[in-house]
């Protein structure tokens, strides 16, 4: 924990039991940064396929869900592994307890992975006219084809919820002042977008330039308000006296302070220069560059967050 | 009914005594703490005191564990004790987060969080907490604050203005009274915590949760093979394991 203490009353702990220290580690940052290139290339996409036919991008349709599917399958099980009693997750659906936001995400979430699920079948299937002719799931998939643009609304509106319940998990954690839940949410949104984005720019290879423009432009408006978000958290907020003391120990040099630093100028700064250059180059090798830099930046800067709050003294 | 504590810091004498009873009633186990006591040193020598100060859940009327928790595996008594159901718990560690005090921990050998029940089994019985039977100057005070009669009820009221709870801030309003000890014993910001400088026990970080012999896979076996029970040897080997605070200048 943070070493605090005012000098005027000379007053110092002789005694006392050993402390946990980070609670929440790093299986937690997975899982938050997992999910945000889950729901974040659905957001995306979503709005890619509003401003462009879907011809433009020719595996959009299949490879987003794709995208979608394995990342919100690493979030699922990142949450599961870091339970002490994983074959317990079940009693979240058999006894719910609907004032935590833990329970509301996970069903959520459950949901939110079906859909995408079926999506990602009926997407590929019908990409792949070829592939399992004569399969009973192939022929199933392609006879519903028609489902796929019906449930995609239905998917992006709940991507939006499932990408903003862990910062009400995080204001739940109430010991831990530093999530505060208006500003959080809005960090786990443009976290989102960011991360949506460099999971498409990997598939645009084939994307028309207009379409890798406004991802281009989605990454370059993502960083930007990320890191606005992240300085005004990190200087300007005011908080309870013991999260102000933690952030004054972190500001000083004290532990994560370089880690901060790196993530900030290495999945912000940096992606936002390289995205607005790209918005007039078209130059795919430079955004993928900037997409793995979003995407490592992103991680640490989820991994600090989490973990500078726990180094609150609570007695 | 709403069952209260009370603790007089003016008759704490620091013996310990309620933290072991606590942890021979409860079998809490090794490195792992229902009720601390925790000493402050204060002033300069040779103006200089030690207070006490007993730490344990504050069976919160608004708690932000009972809140978080996804399965109520926390959840409310009748009496208002907020009790641990560990059957139930899956491990997330959302209360250990949400606890502005500090008072729950996740048991190594069940995998469970756990904390301080106000000893609900021995109250439901008809009998005081361990912790307040045990204390040989009746600094601990347990009763119904509900009702005026009661002692805790009356003590509350003759030392009306000395009466302090912690954290007021957070809007959990605690159920855990203490009456003396000054801003310095409950307040975080007022104390230094000098890393290794502790009176008997260099370890003030505990570099896990739950069991050091469980890693992540042990996790998901834990339910098809025998569990490995800590006792004192491996909990040391696991301290031992570990750089000393010697090194870092401390005992």
């Amino acid at each position: 924990m943070v070493e605090h203490g005012i000098h005027a009353t000379q007053a110092v702990v002789t005694l006392d039991v050993a402390l946990p220290g980070i609670i929440w580690g790093w299986m937690i940052t997975l899982n938050m940064w997992a999910k945000s290139v889950g729901t974040g290339v659905i957001l995306v996409g979503a709005f890619l396929l509003y401003r462009h036919k879907k011809e433009e991008m020719p595996n959009i349709r299949w490879m987003m869900p794709l995208i979608s599917f394995i990342f919100l399958n690493i979030f699922l099980l990142f949450t599961l592994t870091d339970l002490h009693q994983p074959y317990r997750m079940i009693n979240i659906f058999l006894h719910p307890h609907w004032t935590s936001a833990i329970t509301v995400g996970a069903w959520m979430a459950s949901l939110f992975t079906g859909l995408i699920t079926i999506l990602m079948v009926i997407g590929y299937f019908d990409a792949h006219p070829n592939v399992r002719k004569h399969g009973a799931c192939a022929k199933a998939a392609r006879e519903h084809s028609a489902l796929y643009e019906k449930l995609f609304p239905f998917v992006v509106f709940l991507a939006v919820p499932v990408t903003l319940y862990t910062a009400i998990i995080m204001a739940e954690a109430s010991a831990r002042e530093l999530w505060q839940a208006p500003a959080e949410v809005m960090q786990m949104m443009w976290a989102a977008l960011l991360a949506g984005s460099a999971g498409l720019i990997f598939i645009s290879g084939s994307w028309s330039k207009e379409s890798r423009r406004d991802l281009a432009l989605v990454l370059a408006i993502a960083t930007f308000f990320s890191f606005l978000m992240y300085m005004g958290e990190y200087f300007f907020s005011f908080k309870s006296a013991e999260a102000e003391a933690t952030l004054a120990y972190v500001h000083s040099g004290g532990e994560y302070n370089a880690e901060f630093w790196f993530a900030m100028v290495l999945g912000f700064i940096i992606p936002f220069f390289l995205a607005v250059k790209n918005m007039k180059e078209d130059n795919k090798t430079m955004l993928r560059f900037a997409a793995i830099l979003a995407l490592i930046g992103l991680y640490m800067a989820k991994d600090v967050w989490l973990k500078i709050p726990q180094l609150l003294n609570l007695s | 009914m709403k069952l209260g504590f009370l603790v007089d810091l003016n008759l704490c004498m620091g013996c310990k005594g309620c933290e072991v009873a606590c942890k021979v009633e409860n079998e809490v186990p090794l490195g792992s703490w229902r009720l601390r006591v925790k000493y402050i040193d204060i002033g300069t020598f040779p103006d200089t005191s030690r207070s006490f100060t007993p730490l344990r859940c504050n069976h919160c009327e608004s708690a932000p564990c009972e809140r978080i928790c996804p399965v109520s595996a926390l959840h409310y008594l009748e009496n208002g004790i907020v009790n641990v159901d560990s059957s139930r718990c899956i491990g997330c560690a959302g209360c250990m987060m949400a606890c502005p005090y500090g008072a729950i921990y996740m048991d190594p050998e069940t995998n469970t969080a756990d904390k301080c029940t106000y000893c609900a089994h021995r109250v439901e019985s008809g009998m005081m907490p361990a912790c307040v039977v045990i204390c040989p100057v009746q600094a601990n005070i347990f009763g119904d604050i509900d009702d005026d009669t009661s002692h805790i009820s009356q003590y509350i009221m003759e030392h009306q203005g000395a009466v302090q709870v912690r954290k007021p801030e957070k809007h959990t309003t605690p159920k855990h009274f203490y009456v003396g000890g000054g801003n310095q014993t409950l307040n975080p910001l007022a104390q230094q915590r000098l890393e290794g400088y502790n009176l008997f026990n260099n370890v003030t970080h505990l570099k896990h949760i739950g069991d050091p012999h469980h890693g992540v896979i042990d996790r998901f076996l834990a339910p098809f093979t025998s569990h490995e029970h800590l006792d004192n040897k491996s909990f040391m080997d696991f301290d031992n394991s570990h750089e000393s605070h010697e090194e870092e200048g401390g005992h």
